[in-house]
């Protein structure tokens, strides 16, 4: 253990309310944790810069999944093992089963939390493809009040996010799927369990009629964020379920990504699964039952 | 801010306190403060499992907890699975199928084997390998470890 | 009474332990009073310390700091060459950027992690060189006039007219790379110092395979007698050739810190540290060229063989040497070159890894055989019949097969355990049909030389012991230690059996060089077979001493040796029985020509490997993994299995996985995280089947087991992404996703 323990404070308020006060006041001087499974393994090496922590486990408003026919809210605290718990979850959220499963090992998914992922803001995260699949929104509370913005426009940039320094994120909120849906999970990681993902990609769409009426496709570890798949959706949405544009789509995905070589992968990989995976998803989308 | 904390912890069935730095972690409190050194240190970025204990109910990489969010938690080691002398059924089924060699990751092992068996008495394979892929061997090839997985899956089949 | 022990799944003897937690490792010790010590390394791969600078942040009074001066003996690591220093002295060269220059040490690990980052050096930099090409075109000379750390050449009649006359010459480069030992338990030591009557006096203990190298090593660091130097095995967490020489380094650090401040110091690596510093298996390069008639008989083998041993010599003689002589594999050649080079660079030297040399050798060999055979249109296995050796070949040093190996007959076994035939046409309608999965099957043929190369075994002339206890139990004297391996249950068993008691009579004496006699280090699948047969003479030794002494009478039961055992005590005060190493009648090697026997014998084996490529993401599953060995008598065979589906994970991890990524000669990827072995989730049930065969050598006829497993399935692996992929360059391990989406690329726009 590499980290200087008296450099280090860590406070456990109790309410929600006591938390946004102690950020209002020092704003930027606290780093939030929740499960720990980021910021301890910097800790432990000695590279946490954070060195004020405000643990938010305390928390209880920031628990608590709200299930109503059109969505469901997720508080930000829920773990990767709670997630898989969730009825609600099984059936309208796949691919958030799979990135869930997906995500370090067992003892990870029984710590870390869904918006740890989020504001840990890894391009490489496991969740985050499948909440931008599936439309997101994301809650942020301050004690200046709270908003709610698209999660797909919450990574502004590597680590930077829409997120004040005296803001928390509260709840993770995702509109149900309706009609007939498609759904597709694949992390692409070195090995089966325990990865960081070299590419990872989650898709949702929705068909009317044999028609590709909506699509949505989230991307991990081949940009400086996670981030849909524009001009890959454009290609595709509007089209024909017998006559989905495969290479146009793979084509069109290599501009939307920006990999880089690192220790994990080379770019060149990266931008080869990237079309590969997507080609697979709209085989599979292709030949999806639609009776 | 006070520069420790009194730690309470229900470990292996008795209620411990320890002072201790809050940010300390889990796996220091245990293996330093409480000198229950069953549980080992690998790898220091819950990789390898070698820290696995039972918080609450789940299982923790101990070295990725820090001290202040274990407070009043119940936590199982590896020393509070056996019954006095008794070994648990998992602990002898390692013992017998040679699934601890170097008995380094064994303690988690033993931990996240146990934990599946509770949630999962009769694991299939995608079962046991989710259950164990948390916590790294290189003695094995696993295949000892899986061999007394199942074994205890069988004799609860029996019960 | 009849007793028979061998050949049972005893109980490992201190397996209760290792389950209850209770099993006390090196770091679970507690020492009262002890420093934790820390190291500060070079960080920059080649150059001179000029000087150190102590920046402000720690009360530095309080830190125990140990340079190069502190040194009271020589300032290098026992060794093969004396060139690998402790410590940089202020002037030194700097030769790899992870080579320790400094000590620290305070009561809070905490303090002496602060310091560690507060030093500062200043080094005049140098451009190093890097890898074994640029090492073998002397791109920059670091290492005496050609880059050369060790050179040996091995010739059997003369290739070069045979190549000029052959049907088919093929010709191959294969490559293996860097793979750390990851043993679960990172490297941990203590010292204390005490200044006794006669002087100094040093004892360390922790973790370490070979007691009598660390006991060398504080002779010479300390320029004291081995009577003042105790060096004491704990309890161990796997090490796998990773702690047999680099432990003398750690122990030499905590000792020196414990010298100046008089309090025994721990010095306990983390992950981090432990992977970048610490030693690797030596990465390769080996071409190939060979000569066949045309039916596919082997006539010619012209094998140049590199290996990468990083900044000191350090064991790379010796790698090189088990790589050399394994190099022409398992097959009968009239004619064969082979010129074997270990080079310098400025990396973290190489060291021991399960294997030695062999893997990377037997993967060159083995990879090569399936290439030539579909260049000769050929069915790989049906070349390998053809070639394998029978009794009365010889192999490249001219070593008689005095017996038939029965290679193919393991390749029989191997074949059926898999299902191979079968597996083949299914998969060649398979792969034909529209589905990103390609499936492959592939086998090698392969063996392991037992005990230590050629005149190593005499060298060494181990001695190992036992002793009757007064309370009737019978003690195992031997340097040997366990690291998960099963030494302690296989060397009591090997006891109880030649004594004919129970095995739980039997018990392992606590692995200290005070107590026990240097059976030599716990490396090159020796110590059932070496040491095994010398405690075997021990416990005769034993038996006879009783039934003369007129203590026992045989036929004799438990009870009664139990009862003879006491009486002796009363009668004699100690009971201790000696064996020491006999050399095998017939048997000469000869060091300086390469000619002879270069092993007393070998382990044979045949793997079978099933694997399936995702060509979406490039990545390989292995569907099936079956072994088949052939390595005498089995002493244990739960614990022999386990040896065997152990090794072959980690073999499977180098061929697929494993990854060390260097960055100016300094590991980029030392966390977990990002260096790659398998999970439970990544492997198959790996199956493991021993021909039991005779061998004189070993103790109730058993030969080595801990390496071979290492050896096959990097190259099965392979063959059978060949068999999956067509005619690809496979010719380098870890063949990652990476990597074969290159060599398809490649093989595309070819």
């Amino acid at each position: 253990m590499r980290a200087f323990l008296p450099d280090y404070a860590i406070q456990a308020p109790g309410t929600l309310d006591e938390a946004l006060r102690m950020l209002a006041a020092e704003p930027g001087a606290w780093t939030p944790i929740a499960g720990g499974t980021d910021l301890m393994v910097l800790f432990n090496a000695g590279r946490l810069p954070g060195r004020r922590l405000l643990d938010l486990s305390r928390i209880y408003e920031l628990r608590g999944i709200e299930d109503d026919p059109s969505r469901l809210s997720l508080g930000s605290l829920i773990t990767y093992t709670e997630l898989l718990e969730q009825r609600a979850v099984h059936q309208f959220f796949p691919n958030l089963v799979k990135s869930a499963r997906a995500t370090g090992a067992l003892a990870i998914q029984n710590r870390g939390t869904l918006g740890g992922n989020i504001v840990n803001a890894s391009p490489a995260a496991d969740t985050p493809p499948s909440l931008l699949a599936y439309g997101a929104e994301v809650q942020l509370v301050s004690a200046r009040g709270s908003r709610w913005v698209a999660y797909d426009a919450f990574h502004q940039g590597y680590k930077k996010m829409d997120l004040a320094p005296d803001e928390l994120v509260a709840r993770i909120r995702l509109p149900k799927p309706q009609g007939l849906g498609f759904h597709f999970y694949r992390k692409v990681g070195t090995r089966q369990a325990q990865a960081i993902s070299k590419v990872c990609l989650a898709a949702y769409a929705r068909i009317q009629d044999r028609v590709v009426t909506e699509l949505r496709v989230g991307l991990g570890s081949v940009a400086p964020v996670p981030l849909r798949a524009r001009r890959a959706e454009a290609a595709v949405v509007g089209r024909a379920l017998d006559a989905l544009p495969i290479e146009e789509a793979r084509r069109a995905v290599l501009e939307d990504i920006s990999p880089i070589d690192d220790i994990r992968a080379s770019a060149h990989y990266r931008q080869v699964v990237t079309g590969n995976v997507l080609a697979q998803m709209l085989k599979e989308l292709g030949a999806a039952r639609t009776a | 801010m006070p520069e420790t904390i009194t730690l309470t912890l229900q470990v292996n069935g008795a209620r411990r306190t320890v002072d201790t730095h809050p940010m300390a972690r889990l796996l220091d409190v245990l293996r330093d403060g409480l000198r229950l050194t069953g549980t080992k240190e690998g790898c220091g970025e819950g990789e390898c499992g070698a820290c696995s204990v039972l918080l609450n109910g789940r299982v923790v990489n101990s070295c990725l907890v820090p001290a202040l969010q274990a407070q009043d938690g119940v936590v199982v080691t590896v020393e509070g699975l056996a019954e006095g002398e008794a070994l648990s059924p998992i602990q002898d089924a390692f013992l017998v199928h040679n699934a601890a060699q170097c008995g380094f990751c064994t303690p988690g092992m033993l931990i996240a084997a146990d934990d599946l068996l509770r949630r999962c008495p009769n694991p299939d394979k995608e079962q046991v390998q989710a259950g164990l892929a948390g916590n790294l061997c290189r003695c094995t090839g696993y295949s000892k470890i899986v061999d007394a997985v199942r074994s205890v899956a069988r004799q609860g089949e029996v019960r | 009474m009849e007793v028979h022990v061998i050949g049972a799944s005893t109980i490992r003897k201190e397996g209760r332990g290792k389950v209850m937690g209770s099993a006390a490792y090196a770091d679970d010790v507690d020492l009262p009073g002890c420093l934790l010590g820390m190291t500060v390394r070079s960080r920059c791969a080649r150059g001179v310390l000029k000087g150190i600078t102590f920046l402000e942040g720690v009360p530095w009074d309080e830190i125990t700091v140990v340079t190069a001066a502190d040194i009271p003996g020589k300032n290098f690591v026992a060794g093969h060459v004396d060139d690998q220093p402790f410590l940089v002295p202020v002037g030194g060269a700097i030769a790899h950027a992870e080579q320790p220059v400094l000590l620290l040490a305070h009561a809070d690990r905490a303090v002496a992690e602060k310091a560690r980052r507060l030093v500062r050096l200043d080094v005049e930099e140098l451009p190093p060189l890097l890898d074994i090409e640029e090492a073998l075109a002397c791109v920059r000379v670091i290492h005496g006039e050609r880059n050369v750390l060790k050179e040996i050449r091995i010739a059997k009649g003369d290739p070069e007219p045979v190549f000029a006359a052959a049907a088919h010459v093929v010709e191959g480069v294969y490559r293996t790379g860097a793979q750390e030992q990851l043993y679960l338990e990172p490297n941990v030591m203590i010292g204390t110092v005490e200044h006794g009557p006669a002087g100094l006096e040093v004892t360390v203990s922790g973790s370490l395979q070979c007691p009598y190298y660390v006991h060398d090593a504080m002779k010479q660091l300390f320029g004291i007698p081995g009577e003042r130097v105790r060096v004491v095995a704990l309890e161990m967490g796997g090490a796998f050739g990773g702690k047999e020489d680099y432990p003398s380094v750690i122990a030499g650090h905590a000792a020196l810190l414990a010298l100046k401040s008089g309090r025994p110091v721990k010095i306990a690596y983390d992950r981090e540290e432990d992977m970048a510093a610490t030693t690797k298996r030596h990465p390769s390069r080996t071409r190939i060229r060979s000569a066949f008639d045309a039916q596919g008989r082997l006539l010619a083998l012209d094998i140049d063989f590199a290996l990468d041993g990083g900044a000191f010599t350090t064991l790379s003689p010796v790698v090189l040497s088990r790589g050399a002589l394994h190099a022409a594999g398992v097959y009968r050649c009239p004619d064969v070159r082979i010129l074997a080079r270990a080079v310098a660079t400025n990396t973290p030297p190489c060291g021991a890894f399960r294997g030695f040399g062999a893997p990377q050798s037997l993967f060159a060999i083995e990879r090569h055989m399936d290439v030539c055979a579909r260049r000769m249109g050929m069915d790989p296995v049906e070349l390998r019949r053809l070639n394998v050796l029978r009794q009365g070949d010889t192999m490249a040093t001219g070593q008689v097969m005095r017996e038939d190996p029965g290679l193919e007959g393991l390749m029989d076994r191997a074949m059926a355990a898999i299902d191979y035939r079968a597996l083949q046409k299914a998969y060649a309608v398979r792969n034909a049909w529209d589905d990103p999965v390609k499936r492959g099957v592939g086998l090698s043929v392969f063996m392991h030389g037992c005990g230590f190369t050629g005149s190593g075994e005499a060298t060494m002339a181990s001695v190992a012991g036992v002793e009757g206890r007064p309370d009737g139990t019978v003690a195992v004297l031997a340097a040997s230690t366990e690291m998960g391996q099963g030494k302690n249950t296989v060397f009591c068993q090997i006891v109880a059996e030649t004594l004919g008691l129970p095995v739980d009579m039997v018990d392992m004496a606590e692995v200290d060089t005070k107590y026990v006699p240097n059976s030599g280090p716990t490396v090159a699948s020796r110590s059932t077979m070496v040491v095994g047969r010398i405690l075997e003479d021990a416990a005769r030794g034993l038996r006879l001493a009783l039934v003369q002494g007129g203590f026992l009478a045989e036929p004799y039961d438990p009870e009664a040796f139990r009862e003879a055992m006491r009486a002796a005590h009363l009668k004699l005060g100690s009971l201790k029985t000696y064996g020491q190493y006999r050399a095998n009648p017939g048997f000469a090697w000869d060091d300086k020509t390469y000619r002879g026997d270069a092993y007393p014998n070998f382990s044979w084996a045949c793997y079978a490997a099933a694997v399936a490529v995702d060509l979406v993401t490039f990545e390989v599953k292995v569907e099936d993994f079956a072994t088949v060995q052939e390595v005498g008598r089995v002493v244990n065979p739960t614990l022999a299995a386990g040896q065997i589906q152990g090794g072959v994970a980690q073999g499977i991890g180098w061929g697929l996985w494993e990854e060390v990524t260097f960055r100016e000669g300094r590991m980029a990827n030392n966390q977990l995280t990002n260096y790659i072995i398998p999970t439970a989730a990544d492997l198959p049930h790996i199956r493991v089947e021993f021909l039991e065969g005779g061998s004189p050598f070993g103790p109730g006829g058993a030969k080595g087991i801990g390496e071979l497993p290492m050896d096959g399935p990097a190259p099965a692996l392979l063959n059978a992404l060949r068999d999956a992929l067509g005619d690809l360059r496979l010719d380098e391990v870890p063949m990652t996703p990476e990597r074969i989406l290159n060599r398809l690329e490649e093989a595309r726009h070819a």
